[in-house]
Order: C-alpha cells, then structure tokens, then sequence
C-alpha cells in the first residue's frame, strides 16, 4: 500500500466542496470522504448516497419491543393467574401501554445502537486525516490515489482553490 | 429590551439576521464554555443552597417518616404528587420542541432545543425523585421496578402505577438519547476548541466524531427516526400521568378528557419554562442574535394556543359536572370553585385562562420582559392546577365521614420550592459543560458559503 496516497483539502466555500467531490467522481475516484460543519444535501448527493440502513435497526427494535411487551405482560399474567378487578387474565387493552412503551424504548436504544455501529463510533483514535474547522466552518475532501494517480487528483482539488491541502500515507479511517 | 420591538431587523426574513459565518456560530456558543460572569455564580450559589434545602428536607422527613408531611387520610396525595405532575409536564414541551417541531421543520426550534431538551432530562430528572420521596421509606423504593416477589407474585400491569413506571422511565431514557445524540456534533465542534482537561473530557463524550459524510448521513437518519418514535412518546407519557388519576373513580378525576387535557397543560407549562430559562441565559451569554423577538413570539404562541385548550377543558369539565346531573360530581366541582381550596382554584384560573389573554396582543408577544413575567406566572397557575385536581378531589370524596382537610407541611414545601433549585443547579451546570444553543442545526438555517455567488457581487 505504500504507493496510495491521501490528499486532504479543507475549503471554505459549500459550491467548491461539492464542485471537487463531482469532479473527482468524474475522473473515476473511488473513497473519497467529505467532511462538513453540518449535514449538507448537496454533499450527500454528490457522493450518491442511498438510504440509511439505521431504518431497519429500528424497525427491528420496535417491533421487538411490541413483542416483548405483550409476551412479558401475558406471561407473568398467566403464570400466576390472579384475577383482579373483575378484568380478564389477560387484558391486551391495558398491556398495550406497556408495549408501546417497550416499542419506543427498544426502537430508540436499537437506532443509537445501529448509528454507532453503521458510522463507527465510538471511534477515539486520534484523527490523522482531520482538519479542527470542519466543526466550525470549513468543509473538507479527503481523497486516496494510487502513486500514479495523486497528481491528477492535487490536480482537481487545487483547481477549487483549498485553504489548506495536506498530503499524507493512504489507509487512513474515516 | 423596549427597542428590540421596534428594531426593523429582529422582525426581518432571516430567522438570524445578524449570524453571517458559519464559524461566528462556533464563537459565540463557545464561548459560554469559558469563564463564566457574576450572574452565573450568583444563579449557581442560588441553586446551591437550595439543594441544601432540598436535601434536608428529605433527610429530615427520612428520618422521621412521611408523617412529617402533612399527608394523611384522606389526602394520600399531596404536594409530592402534584410536584411530580408539574415536572413531568414541564419535561414535555422541551421533547415537543425537539421532536414534533423537528418534524415539522419549524424554523424557530433551532436556537431553543438545545435548552429546552436539557431542560426535559433534568426535568424528568427531578420529578422522578418525587414518586422516591412520595412513597416514605425510600430504601423500599426498588419495589418499583417490575420484578416478582417473594411469592413470585408479578406486579399487576393492569394498574396505571405499572404504567407510570415504564411511561417515565421509558421517557427518561429515550430524551437523554435523543438530547445526547443531538449534542455529539457540538461536543465535537467545543472539543476541536478546547484545551486541557475540557479537552480530553469533550475527547470522550463527543466519541471522535469528525463530520464525515459518512456519520452525518447515518445521523441524520437516527435523529429523525428517534425524533418519529419520540413524538408519540410525549403524548403517551402525560396520557399515562393523567390515567394514574382518571383509571380511579375519585370524583372530579374519572373523566376521559384528562388526556388530551393533561398534555395540552404540560406542553402549556413547558413552553412557559423555556422562556423562564432562555430569558436569563439571553442575558448573561449575550445571545441576542440568536434568540431574537421571533423565536419569542412564536414561543408566546404556542403558550397562547395551548392556554386555550387548557381553559376548555376547565370548561368542559365544570359544564360536564353541572350536565351529568350527578350530586357528587357536582359538589367537586362546586367545591373547587367555592370550597376549601377556592383560592387555589381561582389563582389556576387566573394564570391559566385569564393571564394568557394578554398573548394576543402582538406588543406582549414581543417585549422579552413581559414574557418573563407571564411564563412565572403561568408555572405558578400550572402547580396550582395539579394541586387543585389532586387535592381538592381527595379531601371530599363520597362519604361525609372520610372528608377532611390537607395542609402541606414546611417539609414538605421545603423539598418542593427545594426540587426547582436541584433542576436549576443541573440546567446551570449543562449551560457551562455543553454547548446550550445547537451550533450544527443553526448552521443548517443560515445560508451556505457560496463562491461563485461571492465573486457574482
């Protein structure tokens, strides 16, 4: 791997960002990374992205909730069948309660749970490839090129004219 | 704050009109984090001492049992319990600032959110205290959570106190989720500012998040997702405090409207809270250009509209009791108005359904001072509100013989002036520790740098 470099651009303006990431696709780069101060549609589009998987985490984690929550309730009911207030053994009126509030309490834990592991965090290695604007107001490209290629790729990136473009050894995570 | 209403900016299209650069935002939240003014440390001494009190208070009526409350037969159900309401109200405007207004993508709820979701755990924080401070020996108090006895009994989930249970805790954890996910970004963006110690510690919670495409695009997604289930979650868990009162058969509680009835008065109350708390912090930061006259007004609107739904439903139940044509119904009712506890009914009355008239008039909406004043105003009409329907109903329910007369004893208003000290102390930490105004959602509503439109001019 030591013929892959890695190219980071930090740019001020949103257009050259998305201008770099469209054209670098164009030129048939692959991995590139962008980072920005906040969620931004058009960097989004630009690197062609689909739907989130964090849907089915939690779809799953409801509807495991719904089904703990009734099966708990029925079973301790039935375990021990004790008739109270004149009401059914099992009364799926009032257990609905419990399984809704089960359904919201496991599909949010499975939501936080499918984000960390789907945008790898926890992650407290210290960033190589990382600029401290991107929180504040400065968006970035981080792009991996073979040996051969890096030139090409400085190329597009200094065309947007960067703040700052750093190079390095490719590999880098995130 | 008088010429803020005249100032032609603070009415203009820009929802922050004088917020031009992205990292402007990173500045001036920032810089809260750092040395904090006199105005703080007084708040903070303030909220300290009453945490004092607080904690006496408890330890004294621990030590000498509930009995040093006042309640007894038969009023089982006293300050505690309307304590507990209050709170628990106050925690849902912040989730529906949060969440439903997220859904909605109401441009005002960035600059607040933050607050008022801090706002719901410390909230949800205090009043699950009270149930822990209701029931006496506290030592008992794992009795709560459903597991079998002994004799292997289960709890009966057919009871609305099971309920309450799984609706506060489930509410507990899923709003410290969604106020914590939220937060990453910004902890992230004080960590990339902070040295030293503060610096290692944003190190960890901010959990190395960098503002890849990669993580806003799964976060994205979890924050709406968990803003979806959030949603129904708010009107659930008022639903469920209102049911621990009209499951009974206690006269003035069994009626089905305390549902939608309840959540209206908490969003009510809540949305009162956020100006009480926004107001000073506006003050001492400096956040004018943030939390401008707009974001107050459309707050006073919420405040107006849900005050209005909460005083129909004061109507609706006074006309229902008079309609049933129900002796002991009607004597409740009458009751509250003309009874032993007529002063409290009518200083509910007053804040709740009179005060907030003054709403409509555009001149209140937008003088910050008058706001102040009438969110104090309406929190006091909202505990009086649950103290009216908790108390009132108990001391005269159905046998002549079993009525009686509650006074809340210096305990037990010790511990309840003492839990708003406790909420202020966590809320004033959280203004020092983490970021109190969304820096990446605001930056979402101010426009992009642009280039091409930079050399255009």
């Amino acid at each position: 791997m030591s013929t892959t470099g890695g190219l980071l651009a930090s740019y001020e303006y949103l257009d050259s960002t998305v201008d770099a990431i469209e054209q670098l696709k164009k030129a048939g780069f692959k991995g590139m990374k962008a980072y920005s101060p906040y969620p931004d549609h058009h960097i989004e589009h630009a690197l062609g992205y689909d739907q989130s998987p964090v849907r089915v985490w939690t779809l799953v984690g409801g509807l495991t909730g719904t089904a703990t929550g009734f099966a708990f309730t029925t079973w301790t009911s039935m375990d021990w069948p004790l008739v109270v207030g004149g009401k059914p053994i099992v009364s799926i009126p009032a257990y609905i309660i419990i399984a809704f509030e089960l359904t919201v309490l496991f599909g949010a834990l499975a939501t936080l749970i499918g984000l960390f592991i789907l945008s790898r965090l926890p992650d407290l290695k210290p960033a190589v490839v990382y600029d401290p604007e991107f929180t504040a107001g400065r968006y970035g490209v981080y792009v991996e090129a073979e040996g051969g290629r890096l030139d090409e790729a400085r190329k597009i990136l200094n065309g947007q004219e960067p703040i700052e473009l750093r190079e390095g050894e490719g590999g880098a995570d995130v | 704050m008088s010429n803020a209403t005249k100032d032609p900016i603070a009415r203009g299209a820009l929802t922050h009109p004088d917020v031009t650069r992205l990292d402007d935002v990173n500045r001036d939240v920032l810089k809260i984090l750092s040395a904090p003014g006199k105005g703080w440390w007084a708040l903070f001494g303030l909220a300290t001492a009453g945490v004092g009190l607080f904690l006496t208070s408890w330890g004294w009526q621990i030590y000498r049992g509930i009995g040093a409350s006042g309640l007894n037969e038969p009023v089982g159900w006293g300050v505690y319990i309307t304590t507990f309401v209050f709170w628990v109200g106050i925690a849902h405007s912040g989730t529906l600032i949060s969440a439903i207004l997220f859904l909605f993508r109401a441009p005002w709820r960035q600059s607040i959110y933050r607050a008022a979701e801090a706002m719901t755990v410390f909230a949800v924080m205090t009043a699950g205290l009270f149930p822990l401070i209701h029931v006496g020996r506290i030592w008992h108090a794992y009795w709560l959570i459903p597991y079998p006895n002994s004799r292997f009994l289960w709890p009966n989930f057919k009871s609305p106190l099971v309920w309450d249970v799984f609706a506060i805790t489930t509410y507990f954890t899923v709003s410290a989720t969604f106020f914590y996910l939220g937060a990453i970004p910004d902890i992230a963006a004080a960590r990339d500012r902070a040295t030293g110690l503060r610096k290692k510690l944003y190190q960890l919670i901010s959990l190395g998040w960098r503002g890849s495409d990669q993580q806003w695009h799964h976060f994205g997604k979890a924050y709406i997702f968990l803003a979806a289930l959030a949603t129904p979650l708010v009107l659930s868990v008022h639903s469920v405090v209102s049911w621990d009162f009209a499951v009974s058969i206690v006269p003035g509680w069994h009626t089905t409207i305390f549902a939608p009835y309840f959540v209206a008065g908490a969003i009510y109350s809540g949305v009162a809270m956020v100006i009480t708390l926004v107001v000073p912090l506006r003050k001492i930061f400096g956040l004018e250009a943030y939390l401008t006259t707009k974001h107050f007004d459309a707050m006073a609107k919420l405040c107006l509209l849900t005050s209005m739904i909460v005083f129909y439903a004061y109507l609706s139940e006074f006309f229902m009791a008079w309609y049933s044509g129900e002796e002991i119904e009607r004597t409740a009712f009458w009751n509250r108005l003309f009874g032993t506890y007529w002063w409290a009914t009518w200083i509910m009355l007053t804040c709740n359904g009179f005060l907030p008239v003054m709403l409509w008039f555009k001149r209140v909406r937008y003088s910050i001072p008058a706001l102040f004043v009438i969110s104090i105003f309406v929190n006091i009409g909202m505990w009086f509100e649950r103290y009216v329907i908790v108390v009132t109903s108990l001391s005269h329910e159905y046998e002549p013989f079993a009525w009686g007369i509650y006074r809340p004893s210096v305990t037990e208003m010790g511990i309840m002036v003492g839990s708003f000290a406790w909420f202020g102390f966590w809320f004033l930490l959280f203004t020092r520790l983490l970021p109190p105004i969304a820096i990446q959602e605001l930056k979402e509503v101010l426009p992009p740098p642009m280039r091409k439109q930079k050399e255009a001019h």
